[in-house]
């Protein structure tokens, strides 16, 4: 099995996001945005992808959408109602909430001024968000049997979560637009470390690292500040929700901290009932907002009041906040043709305009004239602010969040290219881990995680829980597939509690599989263990041993003793990286043991005449078949230590290879 | 498993207390207050500067500290700053013993503060976040009315002298059976009552949780709680662990106008479960001939082999729409606001001393409704040290809210409409009787919502005393109240008293459909609900029954432990078949870990040698003769030598290999020796008995 992640949109670019990923069989489409730089086909995701024969319900399981911007869920009410999807859909409750006025004032924008024909209608918008299930943050959704899903906050607009959906032993992250630091609103991101496979990380600041948005708000602050005490207007237009609240608690907290009265006005687009929504939604702003709920709700602005339209050549200073956000028509432009050609007057303008509007014409560059059509011609000679903050992590917020997650791969969608090359050049650098930006209409293919699935008895789990101390005089760096080796003697001592698992898999036909542990499996067969042993009688010449004998202990009581007290001692220098327990009258490594041999003829004594000669001692040792490669070391070692030791001042015998 | 019921509770206001061992963790399930328990004291007010010039405290209190009639008196109610009543069995545990506390309502966190102000306690407590918060509020609430008794009786210091026997001798029976419980054991169990710092200091333990979200305890047990229908943001708790898969169920309704509705689908598919509902204790059901109600009367299914999920789903659901608890509730809440209509039409005033939110909710958006239609003008008072907040806090908590609620979130209307009747000034809320707005506002007739239930504190007992000799003035009432006792301060009383019952949990009808559908192998049952139900043959689980105190052992269920192996070891089995039949096997290494109640075998340190692949455990016997024939097959010669040496090990056999080198292979009953100098000769003979004998 394996994670196919087809890319929609925003790859390689900031537009229409929209990815399907299949994870074990599963089928999710993240975001179903639109780009509102095309007014083309261009504009909504290739649909077709996902299903030639256009049967979204059954080559789909689910639709998420993060949060309410429509370059996130603009495509959506097209892809339901006129596309024809009608599985389940998720988003938060803010999301819920918010979209279709986001949908509705954008489809307003493009049917009523600019004159085109309509994608979708208010119908279209309310009978999609029919189908919208609504979840709160941290709950865990389960799909359908095997698909789990689950929102973490993600800061960048209200209700905007980032999602993580698990199927079988894959899981994923797909983080939609997000904020890593908190703002004067919102909180920043939130999310648990969890065990991914692959992570799809916005990317549009993947090189900025950015200044704190506090700056930026300042700055905005003091030029509306500045204008209204010249005794100047301020225009700012936005879309009805988001932004639109977002400043003016800035604004309505200035005014109250500065004590002052200059009116602050929102058009009658924008109406005040639209602070109804943020006034319940509440929970999901920054704890210092939330916290303002039960004695006056920060979104109960208090210096806010509703326009009017005669108002707009009223004398004296005000702050107006009027829709459409772009000004490309409605409201907001009659406005501006009054206000723009008195230099008092200040007009800010949002992060992101769609050419043709007025907005974009006054992004680009500092125009002293705008034609809105060919008799019309305004002179705008007032200050234009450029309002900045996009609530955006920078790429240290991307760098941060990726290596929490550690996930095994990372897909970047949502950023302009070169810069999400750089960002990948990191990734894989600094955090070693396979990243991938695929364009529009690729695919990436990247491996899951997969368990095999057993029961186990419970003699095995009981077996691993056991205590498994080993005491090992090895240093770090061993990681050797040789079982012996001399390393530094001076190694620490290291306890070692690794819990080994040693069992049996036994898989039967129409039966799942289990994992027993060797009596389980013995009871099952009927059987009785059968010990199958190695043994040999080893003969070996230790001069020095005779000395021994010979000086102190003229009974040879102690004979045997020091015979094994002097092999273990040899052992234990030529092996000076595996634990020798002397137990007295034996030896023991992991299961070879080795004890003096009295007996006159060992059957174990394999040996020739010729060796039987020269032998002063014999070494009788048994093990099995776990240890038989130390076992055949030592034996070689303890033969050849009666080979070599023929030197009377050796005190004892190095290794030579 | 073991499970302990502490106390089956009474009511709503005080649900039940239990204690489960799962896993080796030790998990109370909450920790209730008996607030009915009050009413055996006598209640002290202070009167607003209402009409007086200056405060001055109730006639008759003053007199109750007139030692002459103390005695008198005495015999009647409790003259004493009233002291809290937990679950008496509840401080037979050692605090320090419980792992987690899991709170299922705001009723089951009242005596929270009493558990983690003792020293020792360290548990976990988990408890959803709207719960938490509420409880917050009605904790601090009781601790401002408390406060009353306070300024009356001063601060009070070690055991106040009514917890003698000499005085509890003097009580009434009924008094006497309250303080002392049934069976004359619950004397322990009263505390005096904790401090607004020691309820912060409770609220900074709890951790809190959203419906349907993981909480991981130890990395062993899984936690989530999903909604109960009953309050909002009251649960079902559900416990994964490696054992045994638990749902919780307390008590929970299937009906629900402002919580989030009782999610039961999320609890389908433990292997036990733990029925906590109470409710329906006592109550026969009306609509059926013989009282004890049998489930299976009700409902049939059409064939045997009818019983998917699906389909239990849908017998519950036909079961729900039968005996349809939204229309009596509705006509109840109907018949409420008439009687309160009817009252205020004949110049009376209400007081509502409902503590169930979702009741007072409702009430507050209806009776509004009922005056306008009888365009009747008379302002609702809510009198609370909380209130606002409270009302506040129910206008943005659409997530646990039911759906016909959140649809209002959707339409950008307000979710509960007591705010725009605020606005309008048909609604005031004010922190308490003496607050300045309230004097400068009242106007009677009047309808106040007011705590406490109990009668014995907060803003309801000076309304009481005012209105008692009112005969057109109305006091509603909530069920589970001994009205006698209640009542007995405010005597001789002229108003009317409607007290109502609203259904708490799930109907005893809906109990078995209810169960069948949620498929768990064993339930544990209230003993107390056994005569009222009999479970109708057909069921699927088991049913162990439970009384108060009395502790249950489960037998271990699951009788294997879900494994996880990594797909790397799994590239490495070299499976061996099992001859006589479709078993195949293979030996399995690595390194347990266990994680998010997960045993997974990952591969570890230790190197796997290709020696490891040989065959390390042996079973049967290999024939010698056979052996030798083989070994002879691979060019190895040698004879055998029978040997009788002793009775014990059985008559031994003892290869001699010649060939190509010397070897000996000494077979025995239960072990077999191989001995040779040559290593690959070795090896080659574990082989040939390794095919002989079974071996992995
Ligand atoms: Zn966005
Ligand atoms: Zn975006």
């Amino acid at each position: 099995m394996a994670i196919e992640c087809l890319v929609l949109g925003a790859g390689q670019e900031v537009g229409k996001s929209c990815v399907v990923v299949t994870i074990n069989g599963k089928r999710i489409m993240f975001d179903c945005g639109m780009h509102m730089g095309y007014d083309d086909h261009r504009r909504y995701p290739d649909f077709s992808l996902i299903s030639k024969s256009r049967d979204f319900d059954h080559s789909l399981h689910c639709v998420i959408i993060t949060h309410f911007h429509l370059d996130h869920v603009g495509a959506l009410p097209y892809f339901t109602e006129v596309c024809g999807y009608n599985g389940p859909i998720y988003m938060t409750y803010p999301t819920k909430a918010l979209a279709p006025l986001m949908l509705e004032d954008f489809r307003k924008v493009l049917v009523d001024r600019r004159g085109e024909e309509e994608q979708f209608t208010s119908l279209h918008i309310s009978q999609c968000m029919e189908k919208v299930i609504a979840v709160d943050l941290k709950q865990t959704v389960q799909v359908d049997d095997d698909l789990q899903i689950r929102a973490y906050y993600a800061g960048h607009v209200l209700g905007a979560a980032m999602f993580y959906a698990k199927v079988g032993d894959s899981a994923m992250v797909y983080t939609g637009d997000y904020n890593m630091t908190p703002d004067r609103h919102l909180g920043a991101a939130q999310i648990d470390r969890l065990e991914l496979d692959l992570l799809i990380t916005e990317s549009t600041y993947a090189t900025t690292i950015r200044d704190s948005k506090y700056a930026r708000e300042r700055e905005f602050l003091k030029a509306v500040h500045e204008c209204v005490a010249g005794g100047g207007k301020v225009l700012i237009p936005t879309f009805a929700l988001g932004r639109a609240q977002e400043l003016c608690i800035l604004l309505d907290d200035y005014w109250e901290r500065m004590n002052l009265k200059v009116p602050i006005y929102f058009s009658a687009g924008l109406t005040i009932q639209a602070n109804m929504y943020y006034k319940i939604l509440i929970s999901w702003t920054s704890q210092k907002v939330k916290e303002t709920y039960a004695t006056r709700n920060a979104f109960d602005f208090k210096h806010v009041h509703n326009f009017d339209r005669s108002l707009i050549n009223a004398p004296g200073p005000c702050v107006l906040f009027a829709t459409p956000g772009m000004i490309s028509g409605g409201f907001s432009l009659e406005v501006f043709k009054q206000w723009a050609p008195c230099e008092m007057n200040l007009i800010t303008l949002p992060g992101y305009c769609v050419a043709g509007t007025v907005g974009h014409k006054l992004m680009s560059g500092k125009p002293t004239k705008i034609n809105l059509d060919k008799d019309t011609q305004i002179d705008v000679r007032c200050q234009i602010h450029q309002l900045s903050f996009s609530p955006h992590t920078d790429s240290k917020g991307i760098m941060d969040l990726t290596k929490f997650l550690s996930p095994r791969n990372v897909i970047l969608v949502h950023g302009e290219k070169p810069k999400m090359v750089s960002l990948k050049e990191r990734i894989q650098s600094e955090l070693r881990i396979p990243c991938y930006l695929p364009a529009n209409c690729d695919t990436v293919h990247i491996p899951s995680t997969i368990y095999v699935k057993a029961h186990a008895s419970n003699t095995f789990i009981r077996s691993c829980l056991n205590p498994n101390f080993r005491f090992l005089k090895r240093s770090k760096e061993d990681n050797s597939d040789q079982v012996l080796r001399n390393t530094n003697p001076t190694a620490p001592l290291q306890v070692n509690d690794e819990r080994v698992a040693e069992g049996i898999l036994i898989m039967e036909k129409g039966k799942k599989a289990r994992v027993v542990h060797q009596d389980d499996l013995l009871l099952m067969l009927r059987q009785k263990k059968h010990d199958v042993q190695f043994a040999y009688c080893c003969a070996a010449q230790l001069d020095n041993l005779e000395e021994t004998r010979n000086r102190d202990d003229a009974l040879g009581l102690s004979d045997k003793c020091s015979s094994l007290q002097l092999l273990f001692k040899e052992l234990s220098n030529y092996f000076s990286g595996v634990n020798i327990q002397d137990l007295g009258e034996h030896l023991q490594v992991e299961s070879f043991h080795v004890s003096v041999c009295v007996k006159d003829n060992c059957p174990y004594r394999i040996i020739d005449d010729s060796q039987k000669e020269a032998a002063t001692v014999y070494f009788c040792c048994s093990w099995s078949a776990a240890d038989e490669k130390l076992a055949w070391e030592i034996i070689s070692a303890m033969e050849r230590f009666s080979l070599i030791d023929n030197l009377p001042c050796r005190n004892s015998i190095s290794r030579t290879n | 498993m073991k499970f302990t019921c502490l106390s089956k509770g009474s009511g709503f206001h005080f649900p039940p207390c239990h204690i489960l061992d799962v896993s080796g963790f030790r998990i109370l399930l909450d920790c209730p207050l008996d607030l009915s328990a009050l009413t055996i004291f006598y209640p002290v007010s202070p009167s607003p500067k209402m009409e007086e010039g200056e405060q001055t405290y109730d006639f008759a209190v003053n007199n109750c500290l007139d030692m002459r009639k103390r005695q008198k008196i005495l015999k009647s109610l409790i003259c004493a700053q009233p002291w809290y009543k937990t679950p008496n069995n509840l401080h037979l545990w050692d605090p320090s013993s419980i792992d987690l506390v899991l709170i299922s309502s705001t009723m089951g966190m009242l005596a929270l503060p009493f558990l983690t102000q003792t020293k020792g306690f360290s548990a976990k407590i988990y408890a959803t976040e709207a719960t938490t918060r509420l409880g917050q509020l009605m904790m601090e609430d009781l601790v401002l009315m408390h406060n009353e008794f306070h300024l009356f009786f001063g601060s009070d210091s070690g055991s106040p002298q009514w917890m003698s026997w000499e005085e509890l001798e003097l009580l009434s029976p009924a008094l006497r059976q309250v303080a002392l419980g049934k069976d004359g054991t619950e004397l322990g169990g009263w505390m005096p009552l904790y401090r607004s710092a020691d309820v912060e200091d409770c609220m900074k333990k709890v951790q809190t949780l959203k419906y349907a979200e993981e909480a991981w305890y130890n990395g062993t047990l899984l936690i989530k709680a999903f909604s109960s229908g009953l309050e909002i943001g009251s649960c079902n708790w559900t416990i994964n662990s490696p054992k045994r898969n638990i749902a919780c169920i307390s008590s929970s309704k299937f009906y629900s106008v402002n919580a989030m509705e009782f999610d039961y689908h999320a609890l389908r598919g433990n292997d036990l479960i733990l029925y906590s509902d109470f409710s329906s204790e006592g109550i026969l059901t009306n609509d059926e001939h013989d009282n004890n109600f049998s489930a299976s009367t009700t409902y049939n299914p059409s064939t045997p082999s009818d019983c998917s999920a699906d389909n239990d789903d849908r017998i519950l659901k036909e079961c729900l729409l039968r005996n349809d608890e939204s229309l009596e509730e509705r006509q109840k809440l109907a018949f409420i606001c008439s009687c309160v209509v009817d009252s205020v039409k004949a110049g009376g005033s209400v007081i509502i001393p409902l503590n169930q939110l979702g009741i007072v909710l409702q009430l507050l958006e209806q009776i509004p409704v009922y005056l306008e239609s009888s365009a009747m003008k008379v302002p609702i008072y809510v009198i609370s040290s909380v209130a606002a907040e409270l009302l506040a806090f129910t206008n943005i908590i659409p997530e646990w809210l039911c759906k016909e609620r959140q649809k209002k979130l959707f339409s950008g209307e307000p979710l509960f409409s007591h705010s725009e009747l605020m606005k309008g000034e048909k609604l005031y809320v004010f922190p308490d009787v003496h607050s300045p707005e309230l004097l400068t506002n009242w106007q009677e007739p009047c309808i106040v919502f007011s705590p406490h239930w109990s009668l014995r504190l907060g803003p309801v007992v000076h309304l009481l005393r005012r209105w008692r000799e009112d005969e057109n003035s109305l006091l509603v009432l909530e069920d589970g109240l001994d009205t006698d006792m209640a009542l007995l301060p405010f005597k001789p009383m002229a108003m009317k008293v409607l007290q109502c019952s609203f259904l708490s949990g799930i109907r005893l009808q809906n109990t078995q459909p209810l169960l069948e559908m949620l498929r768990p192998k064993e339930v544990l049952f209230p003993e107390d609900l056994r005569e009222q139900i009999k479970f109708s043959g057909s069921h699927s689980f088991s049913v162990l029954y439970y009384a108060e105190n009395g502790t249950l052992g489960v037998p271990r269920s699951k009788g294997s432990v879900d494994l996880e192996i990594a797909s790397d070891l799994a590239t490495q089995f070299s499976w061996r078949k099992l001859d006589h039949d479709d078993v195949d096997i293979t030996r399995l290494e690595g390194q347990l870990f266990i994680d998010h109640g997960k045993h997974q075998v990952l591969s570890g340190n230790k190197v796997s040698e290709p020696s490891r692949k040989k065959p390390l455990l042996h079973w049967g016997f290999p024939d010698v003769e056979k052996l030798l024939a083989l070994l002879s097959r691979m060019g190895v010669k040698g004879s055998v030598e029978r040997c009788m040496n002793d009775a014990e090990s059985g008559s031994d056999e003892i290869v001699h290999i010649h060939e190509p080198s010397m070897a000996l292979i000494e077979v025995r009953a239960t072990r077999t020796v191989i001995s040779a100098r040559d290593e690959q000769l070795a090896s080659l003979i574990f082989e040939a008995i390794g095919t002989l004998a079974g071996g992995i």
